[in-house]
């Protein structure tokens, strides 16, 4: 029997290791016999930690939410007696979770165990290389993945096998493949996922493409705030390199080729392309003119080809399946599957995997179950801070790269954080500004400084000191920033103001000329107060940081606005439901 | 004016933990991030004394390193308390209320984003995401011990677990 448990960032940070070492005491102390192992996410994080139990027949049994308290009960009944601890079993709507998806990049994550080259292998892995090594030419790869129409799976769609065939046309005695793991969009983490849960996918994938464009030497670029990521990829690199699967004469064919990590150090920029190459040659990562394109001119100056992890985690699927198969999913000319990562006011946080041309709303209501509480759903921002966000009445709209262009959103890299009727749509879109003021490189004059000055409209705004024209104002930086900024940050930075404008304007009116914010979100124009309903148990002026809350025992207490901070401690306090918010 | 002597000596003494990475990575192109974030675990913060020191064995101007040193996020030039607050500022965690959480940390330490408490036990640092999206509003806390994430935070709940922090200090 075998006892494994999601060890993914989400599964650890919900307490996973100290259930392992829970059930690793109690196998000991009780002298059962079960080996105890581990694998990456599955997805489910809402439900962390997942344990899953396989029987000696390959019959599995998913708990979840196992904290250290309920594992003596697995262990006694399950282990020892074989009988399910039903009460902790994995729900048929929680399960549905799952079942709604179909796995392409996801196919290995929570199932395999990602420090284990073997278990890859049994999953069919690395055979795609060798087929490709003993009979297939580059043109043959680049062709295979052309008929498979992937594309890139980072935020701007481009066709994969457009760039391969450009890093291969440019002759040079050393090329580069480079996968971009700096999954910087603040919302997504499917990158994180696939590297924490399948590294070996990722290799594989850049092995084909390597070999695809000729290139020697792969590199990935992952963000240093990923450190579990960073240790299982280097732990994969190294088995994959003792197994003869990267180095030199990789399955007889005489094809060179390693795979090295280089840790970025927290910059949103460079997810841009040539700002990637500045920080990977250790340089500040600002993005420079294109052309030269980096697959004429990367890194080191040498021919470079540069792919999302999830782009190159879709590549040794399509060898083995064929690209007939991946074209097969999808609507239109977005083929595929693609990672959507489920955040923000949504009931079942995590990763879903779909077909491209899935409706938005079978993806938030269908998977994700919909909105936390019931609330009443707004919208959702897709594409992180260089995205946009897309209102409920289009929920209709398929995933697909063009429909959602359409929308004024992106698909990005698949980020979707669902907003409810309590998320203030103008704060949104200070807090994104807030983002890119934060990140912009400092290069272009009109990323620079025209992020900072729509940053402090919002700013004004938010604070209830909104002016008339200062939408306009908005809507005119934002048209200079698209047109005056010469990377994709500056280019999107206005997005999220932009669908914000489109869908919420009257948001934006009501904070300027009602001074009101119907989120009731910014502190500024709320005001929170006690109504007759208090039966004066004194609670909310106990929970009252400043002491702005006075009353005598059994009366009705009043709150002293010039004190109060507007934390909503007293409303969240109270029992009788007397305090109000306006 | 004293007499100023070289302390070049001194500096390869001071910072001896480095010599390793120096000897692997001095001479190598394009491994400034990778030397400056060893030295940073190494000493916790890069100071000036450091920059100068990597300056020399590796032939970059510190005007350069300064100038790569601030660009990224994960550099810091102040030492750190002995716990360091990474609180979560990304999309899902702001959606989910992180500014009330920072409210409630800078309220319940004293100190802002950026700062370290008096008896140097905490530092905050907001930072931009640390993709636990579902867990929202997360924090991690890094030490010496290793790093812990704590999840589904709420106002008192973050206090609650700092107060437990502060005690097994």
């Amino acid at each position: 029997m075998k006892v494994i448990i999601g060890q993914g960032s989400c599964g650890i940070a919900s307490g996973a290791k100290k259930t392992e070492a829970e059930f690793k005491k109690q196998i000991k102390d009780k002298k059962v016999k079960a080996e105890v192992g581990i694998t990456g996410c599955v997805g489910m994080c809402y439900l962390e930690p997942i344990v899953d139990v396989y029987e000696d027949n390959g019959e599995c049994t998913r708990y979840v939410r196992v904290q250290p308290e309920n594992v003596e009960a697995i262990v006694d009944s399950h282990l020892k007696d074989g009988k399910v601890v039903e009460e902790l079993v994995v729900k048929d709507e929680d399960a549905a979770f799952l079942e709604q998806q179909q796995r392409v990049v996801l196919r290995n994550a929570g199932i395999i165990d990602p420090e284990n080259i073997e278990e890859y292998i049994a999953t069919g892995g690395y055979e795609a290389i060798a087929k490709v090594l003993k009979e297939m030419t580059p043109e043959d790869v680049i062709e295979e993945i052309k008929v498979s129409g992937l594309r890139g799976r980072g935020g701007a769609g481009f066709p994969t096998w457009f760039k391969w065939n450009a890093a291969l046309q440019n002759k040079a005695d050393i090329k580069y493949a480079v996968c971009n793991a700096d999954e910087g969009d603040p919302g997504a983490f499917m990158d994180r996922s696939v590297l924490e849960g399948d590294p070996h996918s990722l290799i594989e994938g850049m092995i084909i493409g390597g070999y695809a464009m000729e290139a020697q030497q792969g590199v990935v670029y992952c963000r240093a705030e990923y450190p579990l990521a960073i240790k299982r990829l280097d732990k994969a690199i190294k088995d994959a390199r003792a197994k003869g699967f990267l180095g030199k004469n990789i399955f007889g064919s005489g094809f060179n080729y390693d795979i090295m990590i280089k840790a970025g150090a927290g910059a949103f920029v460079c997810g841009e392309e040539t700002a990637l190459i500045a920080s990977l040659e250790g340089e500040r990562g600002m993005p420079r003119l294109k052309p030269p394109f980096p697959a004429a001119k990367g890194f080191w100056q040498k021919p470079t080809n540069i792919n999302n992890v999830e782009t190159w985690a879709n590549v040794p699927w399509i060898i083995t399946n064929g690209g007939e198969a991946f074209a097969a999913m999808g609507k239109g000319p977005s083929k595929g599957t693609k990672v959507f990562a489920l955040a923000g006011k949504i009931k079942k946080g995590g990763l879903a995997e779909v077909p491209m041309g899935m409706p938005i709303k079978d993806v938030i209501f269908g998977i994700g179950g919909g909105i936390k509480n019931d609330k009443k759903v707004k919208g959702v921002q897709m594409g992180g801070p260089s995205g946009g966000c897309v209102p409920a009445e289009l929920f209709d709209t398929p995933v697909t790269y063009e429909d959602i262009t359409k929308t004024g959103a992106i698909v990005g890299s698949g980020g979707m954080i669902v907003m409810d009727e309590d998320t203030c749509m103008v704060d949104m879109s200070r807090f994104f500004l807030d983002f890119t003021k934060k990140e912009s490189c400092g290069k272009c004059n009109y990323c620079r400084i025209g992020t900072k000055r729509m940053l402090e409209i919002l700013e004004r705004i938010t604070k209830g000191e909104g002016k008339d024209g200062d939408i306009e104002l908005l809507e005119e930086l934002a048209g200079k920033i698209k047109d005056g900024a010469m990377c994709g940050l500056g280019q999107t930075a206005p997005n999220p103001v932009l669908t914000t404008l489109k869908y919420f304007r009257n948001e934006y009116e009501d904070h300027i000329y009602n001074h009101k914010c119907t989120a009731k979100s910014c502190k500024a124009l709320i005001k929170y107060e006690i109504t007759d309903k208090c039966k004066g148990c004194t609670l909310c002026s106990k929970k009252c940081p400043v002491g702005a809350i006075t009353g005598e025992v059994k009366g009705q207490h009043v709150i002293d606005q010039t004190k109060c901070v507007k934390c909503g401690r007293c409303m969240e306090n109270c029992n009788f439901g007397a305090i109000t918010v306006e | 004016m004293s007499e100023q002597k070289c302390d070049c000596g001194n500096r390869s003494q001071q910072f001896k933990e480095l010599a390793p990475v120096l000897k692997e990575y001095a001479k190598v192109p394009g491994s400034l991030i990778t030397i400056l974030q060893n030295a940073q675990e190494i000493y916790g913060y890069l100071s000036p004394d450091l920059i100068n020191y990597i300056s020399e064995e590796t032939g970059i101007r510190p005007a350069k390193i300064y100038g790569v040193a601030t660009f990224y996020a994960q550099f810091r030039m102040e030492p750190v308390g002995k716990y360091l607050i990474m609180l979560c500022k990304g999309t899902a965690c702001h959606v989910n209320g992180s500014d009330m959480i920072e409210e409630s940390v800078c309220e319940h330490l004293g100190i802002q984003d950026g700062e370290t408490t008096e008896d140097g036990i905490f530092t905050l640092n907001n930072v931009a995401c640390l993709g636990c999206c579902s867990l929202a509003p997360v924090m991690m806390v890094q030490s010496a011990d290793g790093d812990e994430t704590y999840g589904n935070l709420t106002k008192d709940s973050v206090k609650d677990i700092l107060d437990e922090i502060r005690k097994n200090a």
